[in-house]
């Protein structure tokens, strides 16, 4: 992996604790994505996902290493990274077109009125919310917020796009049709994209690849899964594909034990050379033990 | 039923009214006329004495000067009898300069307080012993240092509608969202563009209602400022008439008082509802 677009590399968060110890939330985090691709970290609440995120987004700065995007190490925010927000964070003054405007003048300060808009314009269309151009966030719906949110951040251009449980507080229906909407959207403008979900169906649909996280304090990233299902994957055939059940019991097995016991089980961790495992055809579709998992070389996965 | 309701409040606001008029006008009706006074005696104590007329002016009294004063409300017989509208004029024209300049500078002082923990911390202490004085407080001392009646009570409406504008603004600014910020931030507003874009709009509504307690108490102050200074302006009038012995006007020039007050207080409800958003 020589192109790498995204590089963490051995990150960590600590805090002063009150007895003079520090508490470090995670640490030792090396990452790789590649141009294109579509990354979501799973992990339990406190193991400092959102804390990778913000970091990644340069609303956060790690106690320890660095990250480095397209080449350089960033340092602070930047309008390459653009952030789709837990709770939207519209801004309630401005309307739909209003705070997507404002994204977009951001980045281009010379631009005069009419092509403000028209850009803008572009990305409600693309989101769907073409009609509601004037109404204010109050007025929509948290699925519709959402989707101006997502406007937003994709009228800027970005680089990569950083959603932090983006559709969390949606509810089931709402949560599916914008999960296609970004799925589409990233297919078609080859969008990099990395996310924080506990949603294993959503990671399942979304990602390329999914990061697992163990639990904090001294989270460490176990093993990252790349997603065998084909590309153009759909929403509603998703659970009848032969691996489907493999890969969504793999994670599901590691959220609900190995996710606890991984720092006493394994002793050899090597946080520079994170175990990739890509769930195959040949094992059972029940409840696979994890031995059973077709691993790549350096892989060793105790229970 | 909204209007209904309303329109039930109105009827029960026109009876409590007219209640008041009535019990006003029967309190303080004519009693007996004294009798067997000596003319002479009688001509000095006036028509309460002769009349039984009660000292108290009743209702219609005070409606009949009230229509004096609004048919001819800037007339200028020199300095002790002026319109109401001149007087009202003088300290609306007061409170607005203090006001105003309380405004420029608690704002701005407000925003560096809210956005830079150590210039709140270091403020405070100074705050915090300033904003309890009573503003008519200073004024011996404002007539000391500025040698000006009339700038002294613009400097003492100044020095009591600072208060709660600063205090407002700062927490106003303090408390915008951290999201709203972060967006800010991840978009690489500056400083300058954020404090305009993000934080005045997020914290209009609470620095609005800091403005509008203000010219509450701007109002309040104003009438005992131009009492100690004198001259012009509503307050004057109120204690002149005192001296005139005038309940009359006394009692008109608390009406009016109350009445500017509402409106100024309207005014700024207004100018809070246009910048208020809804989430």
């Amino acid at each position: 992996m020589t192109d790498k677009f995204i590089s963490i590399e051995g990150i960590a968060r600590r805090y002063p604790g009150a007895d003079g110890k520090e508490t470090t939330v995670f640490e030792g985090l090396w990452l790789a994505m590649n141009r294109g691709e579509f990354g979501c970290v799973i992990g339990h609440s406190g193991c400092g996902k959102t804390t990778v995120l913000n970091i990644l987004a340069g609303l956060d700065e790690p106690s320890e290493g660095a990250v480095i995007v397209d080449g350089q190490a960033i340092e602070g925010t930047s309008l390459d990274r653009a952030v789709i927000f837990q709770s939207h964070a519209l801004l309630p003054w401005r309307t739909v077109l209003g705070n997507v405007a404002y994204a977009v003048t951001s980045k281009w300060r010379d631009w005069d009125r009419a092509r403000v808009k028209a850009h803008a314009q572009k990305f409600i269309d693309l989101v769907g919310l073409t009609g509601s151009e004037h109404k204010r966030p109050s007025e929509l719906s948290g699925g519709m917020k959402q989707r101006v949110g997502i406007a937003r951040a994709l009228s800027i251009t970005p680089k990569i796009m950083l959603m932090d449980e983006p559709f969390s507080a949606l509810d089931a229906l709402t949560r599916g049709t914008l999960q296609d909407e970004v799925r589409r959207i990233c297919l078609e403008t080859g969008q990099t994209a990395f996310m924080i979900t506990h949603d294993v169906d959503e990671a399942i649909y979304l990602a390329d690849k999914i990061f697992l996280m163990t639990n904090g304090p001294g989270a460490v990233l176990a093993e990252i899964v790349e997603n065998p299902l084909p590309k153009d994957r759909g929403r509603i055939d998703l659970h009848r594909h032969p691996l489907y059940y493999a890969l969504r019991n793999h994670i599901v097995d590691f959220l609900v034990s190995r996710s606890k016991t991984f720092a006493a089980t394994v002793t050899d961790h090597d946080p520079r050379n994170v175990p990739v495992v890509r769930p195959g055809l040949g094992e059972p579709t029940v409840v696979p033990p994890p031995k059973a998992v077709d691993t790549g070389p350096a892989q060793t996965i105790a229970c | 039923m909204n209007a209904s309701l309303r329109f039930r409040a109105a009827v029960v606001s026109i009876a409590l009214f007219a209640a008041f008029l009535g019990i006003w006008h029967l309190a303080t009706r004519p009693t007996a006329a004294a009798t067997n006074m000596s003319p002479e005696y009688a001509k000095l104590m006036g028509l309460t004495a002769t009349q039984g007329k009660s000292a108290m002016p009743g209702p219609a009294d005070v409606g009949a000067k009230l229509w004096e004063h609004l048919k001819q409300p800037f007339y200028d017989n020199g300095p002790n009898d002026k319109g109401l509208g001149i007087q009202l004029g003088y300290s609306i024209a007061r409170v607005g300069l203090g006001y105003l300049l309380a405004v420029l500078v608690a704002i701005p002082l407000g925003f560096l307080i809210g956005m830079s923990p150590l210039i709140s911390k270091a403020l405070d202490p100074f705050i915090q012993v300033l904003k309890p004085i009573s503003p008519l407080a200073w004024m011996p001392l404002a007539l000391y240092t500025i040698k000006d009646s009339s700038i002294s009570a613009i400097f003492v409406i100044f020095i009591c509608s600072v208060w709660p504008m600063l205090l407002n603004t700062a927490f106003g600014v303090a408390s915008v969202r951290k999201e709203w910020i972060n967006v800010a931030r991840t978009l690489e507003v500056g400083t300058v563009r954020r404090a305009f874009t993000v934080i005045l709009p997020a914290a209009a509504p609470t620095i609005l209602t800091g403005m509008r307690i203000s010219i509450g108490i701007a109002w309040l102050v104003i009438v005992a400022a131009e009492m100690l200074v004198g001259g012009t302006g509503i307050g004057y009038f109120v204690w002149n008439e005192w001296n005139n012995l005038s309940i009359t006007n006394v009692i008109i020039a608390i009406l009016m008082i109350g009445i500017v007050g509402m409106l100024l207080d309207q005014i700024l409800a207004r100018f809070t509802r246009m910048v208020t958003f809804p989430e």
